[in-house]
């Protein structure tokens, strides 16, 4: 009996082997299709804004192929890093986007602790209201908000609208429930012990935050600084509904509202300008990668 | 001076009571064990100790003084957790030293009682790797190093050993007993493995469903338990209980377990039970290693009878026996050159002067 289940066994075996072979070559094969899909599909626009902003605005017009350039030129980029509008924009963006960061971590992170280590009444219900807030699209937000500024400056006589500032305070609105969420996860992971035995060992709340669970979660907190940031450098909305004078601009608005002269699209210029504008997000996407990965899939595996 | 005093202490969850009510009574340097099943209440009880459970009711006492109210952090304790809680992004060094740096104890003294903890662990050579590098025992040491440092007045230790494998697990249980020696510590120790309470304790708590069944050294609660249930969780294999009924023959007691098997109570154990000759839901106990294979001339209190073998499990130093007696299975302890065998018919002898008799009604042993 055993020896002829063993050679059926032994029969079966070899065809069985490479028949996972070639289901793996094939489930690769498939693989790779799908991705060079994908990355002709996302990779396209941006190679076809580089191709333009290499562009004379003559090439661009000539009715010549657009997947070549012919006469290459920096001449957009020289413009664009010389005007002093666009110079303008990106500062604004940069000074909102880091301060934006910067209120997010303040607010986010004492927030996140407290509803996810300190079980006070509410606490779980308050967990689940912030991340709903999140579900709630700024396309809705934008009005009531503006009434709300409007408001405030008829009470106290302060002009909020037409400031580039006043994006400081309204983009926490968006980064703040999603970076709480998020860090809701993250510090939920760590272990109840490891606190109580910084409790043990002495530590006040504050220290078991700061000398623990921040560096315990800095994953976490990286993920959330980049999509805060992330978040706060491309908003387009609310900059568009608040801020009107050339000066208050940020990027993204100001790239469309400028460059665009009446009916004048200067191309080159428009992707050129898009192109450095993306540049930031991406230079920290590709240093931070590694603990954005580590931070979003926190959790999944015991360390 | 430290003992450990708790007074009628109460926890309830919502309105589920963890821990019921219980007294001890802790003396200084004194190795306790608290053990029993899950959800008996011991680590309940360790981390109502440790300040990080509220106490429903009662008072908790830690060197003589009321701690009920009193931080963690102030009650000059250190913990030792089951999964260690090392602090993962600390050296060992930095986990070892910092309840001592929150204190802001002078750097040279930190240095010396870290070097100090690691020498008696024997862990000098890993102060600077980070917890992620270190197997489950070296972390278990560093668990163990971080509470020493503190040279607090108890240590806590909640299920140290759990996470280790067996043969380190008996390695590490050798350890914390050494190190108890060398450093004299009061200890309060939870775990649910009876043969750790045994080998580790000064005295045994043995908890149940939120009550004390008993406290007591460990040989005291291993010959002498009072109740039913420490009886059956003290011990491996487990003491035999077999339903019984105590019968009265010409002045002297017998314990009948079915028609054919009846065994004679000891004589001097005649008046303690007679009250209970004819008494409904008795329970017969008798240790393993109180049956055994006849050893040439029965001595007084023992008795042969004749059984079938169910199962015998070769252990090496003895073979282990199992067969039914009244539908229940009871375990035997003989000499492996008994060539006790699965199936076979085979008499053995019963050591009646270790017998204990259980009133099932109350739980307690008579």
């Amino acid at each position: 009996m055993t020896t002829a289940a063993a050679t059926v066994e032994t029969k079966v075996g070899p065809p069985r082997k490479s028949s996972m072979r070639r289901d793996r070559q094939r489930a690769l094969f498939w693989s790779y299709v799908f991705l060079i899909i994908f990355v002709i599909f996302f990779l396209t626009p941006p190679v076809y804004m580089i191709i333009t902003s290499l562009k004379t605005s003559a090439e661009i017009s000539a009715a010549t192929t657009p997947w070549w350039v012919l006469n290459p030129t920096l001449q957009n980029y020289v413009e664009i890093l010389t005007s002093r509008t666009y110079l303008t924009f990106f500062r604004n963006s940069a000074v909102v986007a880091l301060a934006v960061v910067l209120v997010t971590m303040l607010v986010s992170i004492p927030a996140a602790f407290a509803l996810s280590r300190m079980k006070f009444w509410g606490s779980a219900t308050l967990a689940t209201g912030v991340f709903l807030t999140y579900l709630i699209p700024d396309t809705l937000l934008f009005i009531p908000l503006f009434k709300i500024f409007v408001f405030l400056h008829d009470l106290t006589g302060i002009e909020f609208l037409n400031h580039w500032w006043l994006l400081i305070i309204i983009y926490p609105t968006l980064t703040v429930p999603f970076c709480t969420w998020i860090m809701i996860g993250y510090f939920a992971s760590i272990p109840k012990e490891l606190d109580e035995a910084a409790l043990i060992d002495g530590a006040g709340y504050l220290q078991i935050l700061t000398k623990i669970f921040m560096p315990v979660a800095l994953p976490g907190i990286i993920a959330a600084t980049i999509f805060a940031f992330t978040v706060a450098w491309a908003q387009f909305l609310y900059p568009l509904a608040f801020t009107t004078s050339t000066d208050q601009l940020v990027l993204p608005v100001g790239i469309v509202t400028t460059l665009i002269k009446g009916d004048v699209f200067n191309w080159g210029q428009i992707m050129t300008g898009a192109l450095l504008g993306a540049a930031p997000p991406l230079i920290i996407y590709a240093f931070l990668m590694d603990y954005y990965i580590a931070g979003l899939t926190a959790g999944a595996t015991k360390g | 001076m430290a003992q450990v005093t708790l007074h009628k202490v109460v926890k309830n969850y919502d309105e589920t009571p963890a821990v019921r009510g219980i007294d001890l009574d802790i003396a200084d340097k004194e190795f306790v064990v608290l053990v029993g099943p899950s959800g008996c209440g011991k680590s309940t009880t360790l981390r109502m100790i440790a300040g990080l459970e509220d106490i429903t009711d009662g008072e908790i006492l830690i060197g003589g003084e009321v701690v009920n109210d009193t931080p963690p952090k102030d009650r000059d304790i250190a913990m030792v957790f089951q999964n260690y809680a090392l602090y993962p992004h600390m050296t060992v060094f930095e986990n070892m030293s910092f309840g001592l740096r929150l204190k802001k104890v002078a750097r040279t003294e930190i240095k010396e009682r870290v070097e100090n903890a690691a020498r008696i662990l024997d862990i000098t050579e890993l102060l600077e790797r980070k917890p992620k590098q270190l197997s489950g025992g070296q972390r278990q040491r560093v668990a163990m190093g971080r509470a020493i440092v503190r040279d607090p007045k108890v240590f806590l230790f909640d299920e140290p050993l759990s996470n280790l494998d067996a043969k380190l697990r008996v390695q590490m249980r050798t350890e914390i007993k050494r190190v108890h020696q060398k450093v004299r510590t009061t200890t309060v120790y939870v775990t649910h493995d009876q043969v750790e309470a045994m080998t580790l304790a000064d005295r045994v708590v043995v908890m149940n469903a939120g009550i004390i069944e008993q406290v007591g050294a460990p040989n005291e609660l291993y010959h002498t338990p009072a109740t039913k249930f420490v009886a059956g969780f003290i011990g491996s294999p487990a003491m035999n209980l077999v339903p019984c009924a105590l019968e009265e023959t010409a002045g002297a007691l017998r314990v009948r377990l079915n028609e054919s098997v009846a065994l004679p109570v000891p004589a001097e154990r005649t008046a303690r039970y007679r009250p209970f000759v004819g008494r409904d839901r008795l329970l017969f106990g008798l240790r393993p290693e109180n049956i055994l294979e006849p050893r040439g001339q029965l001595e007084p209190g023992q008795q042969g009878f004749e059984v079938v073998l169910d199962v015998a499990e070769p252990m090496g130093m003895d073979t282990l026996v199992h067969f039914l007696i009244a539908h229940i299975d009871v375990c035997g302890r003989v000499s492996p050159n008994a060539g006790a065998q699965t199936g076979q018919r085979m008499k053995l002898v019963a050591d009646m002067n270790h017998m204990h008799l259980i009133d099932d009604d109350s739980g307690k042993v008579v």
